[in-house]
């Protein structure tokens, strides 16, 4: 009786094990096949009822972000006043610059709106988040039905959040850019230095700029934007629109080397997203405006 | 209907439920710079209650679930959470550990083992970034919260389970001491 049950539970094991491995094998095996159909079929029934929980827990969500924000809240009100009083003389002096530029602009014949909303801009409300420690995405509750397709880039008023890696018909996966697999071509906006910004997995607030070159004079407090298209081709066309900002320059670690590294931390807070722009268009291939 | 089948409904009714209540909310509620994770705790106190084989079928289904709802990589969360839910099934039948740390400290080995499973097999599918040590740190803080959430989570799934289930092993041991069915005294 007891070497039954005892093969009876091991033969269980084995069965689910062998299971996992199999699934995880066909899952890497096929590309858009029968498991990556049932993810869909299965995203597209919770997705309504993601949503309705959504709704309904947010309550409990605000208060536990209350409490969290009340703890954070001493800790951060130091380093607001410093940089209160930097953005402030920044912002006297980019008022007269937007001035110039305008008047400049309109002498040159250009059209200043050079914003977003030419990129048809797709509302949406996130629905779910990953519980791992990857903060790798998010679900939002609009999918192939509003135009949203796979590569879409994602934003929210703060700046870039990540691109759609995954749409269904009524709800859609954004990969994010603290996901290790994602990579996005920037440049220090003050400057013009380009470099690639990607994350060091485990370090959610920490995103580093890449392929700087060793003379390039990155400094704390520089804001990082997207790049967008720099080639001429457009099968090298850049999945981001320029000028997107992605986050501000915290710390430059061996500067002047050739291994030097650009700390930034993202401007949009990928942890507390109510809702999030998909721009569904890429108007002159995601170059930057003549 | 059969008392098997309604604690079969119950049990996946318990996994739909937790999957979307961490998806939907407890994920985006940041404490000590993370979020709790209430699969490894849920599938640990499945474990503790039902013993082995259920703990491990629960833990395979809830991952499945999560895999499946987060469109991730489909039998990686299915087969850190087997694992759990073996783990702390196989804790109950070989050692029966009684005491109100029991759900805490399993909880937060539980926690410990998804989480560092779940980022082994990240890392042997290939990770293309560099991995930062404050990875450690997360998966410590992750525990630590889980830890304190653990004891009233047990509490919830084993006020849930524990009517349907055969025999609850504790009440019985207790009942069975007074009537002096296991006492030492009635064996002398």
């Amino acid at each position: 009786m007891y070497d039954k049950t005892v093969r009876r539970r091991r033969a269980v094991l084995g069965l689910l094990v062998a299971s996992s491995l199999i699934l995880l094998t066909a899952y890497f095996g096929e590309s858009g096949g029968g498991l990556h159909a049932v993810q869909r079929g299965v995203l597209d029934v919770v997705s309504p009822i993601q949503e309705g929980a959504s709704r309904a827990l947010k309550p409990f969500r605000d208060l536990a972000g209350w409490t969290g924000d009340t703890l954070d809240a001493k800790k951060e009100v130091k380093g607001l006043r410093a940089e209160r009083d930097a953005l402030r003389s920044t912002a006297v002096a980019g008022t007269a610059a937007r001035r110039e530029n305008a008047q400049l602009k309109r002498m040159l014949g250009i059209d200043e709106a050079a914003g977003l909303n030419r990129a048809g801009p797709v509302a949406a409300r996130v629905i779910g988040q990953d519980p791992s420690l990857w903060y790798g995405q998010v679900t939002i509750n609009k999918g192939t039905n509003d135009g949203i397709q796979v590569d879409q880039p994602v934003v929210t008023g703060e700046g870039l959040v990540g691109r759609v890696s995954f749409a269904a018909g009524s709800t859609a996966i954004v990969r994010l850019i603290t996901d290790h697999t994602t990579r996005v071509s920037a440049r220090v906006n003050a400057t013009g230095i380009t470099g690639v910004v990607r994350v060091e997995a485990g370090r959610p607030t920490d995103l580093v700029l890449d392929f700087t070159r060793r003379d390039d004079d990155v400094r704390r407090g520089q804001v990082i934007v997207t790049a967008g298209t720099r080639s001429r081709a457009d099968r090298l066309e850049s999945l981001y629109p320029p000028n997107v900002p992605i986050g501000t320059v915290t710390r430059v670690d061996q500067p002047a080397t050739d291994d030097q590294q650009v700390h930034l931390r993202p401007f949009a807070d990928l942890r507390r997203m109510e809702f999030v722009q998909v721009l569904t268009k890429a108007p002159n291939h995601n170059r930057p405006l003549p | 209907m059969p008392r098997t089948i309604r604690l079969s409904l119950r049990l996946a009714a318990l996994a739909l439920g937790a999957v979307i209540v961490q998806v939907a909310a407890v994920s985006q509620v940041q404490l000590f710079g993370t979020n709790a994770d209430l699969s490894p705790l849920v599938v640990a106190s499945v474990g503790l209650l039902c013993g082995s084989v259920p703990g491990a079928i629960f833990g395979f289904g809830t991952g499945l679930f999560l895999d499946l709802a987060l469109v991730q990589t489909v039998g990686l969360s299915s087969l850190v959470l087997l694992g759990v839910g073996y783990g702390a099934g196989r804790l109950r039948e070989l050692r029966d550990p009684e005491g109100p740390l029991v759900p805490i400290l399993v909880g937060a080995a539980a926690t410990a083992a998804a989480t560092v499973g779940y980022s082994l097999m990240q890392f042997l599918l290939g990770v293309d970034a560099p991995v930062s040590l404050l990875l450690v740190r997360q998966i410590l803080a992750t525990t630590l919260l889980n830890a304190i959430i653990a004891a009233p989570l047990y509490a919830l799934v084993r006020r849930m389970l524990v009517p349907l289930l055969p025999e609850d092993p504790r009440r019985r041991r207790r009942r069975a001491y007074t009537t002096g069915g296991l006492s030492p005294l009635s064996r002398a």
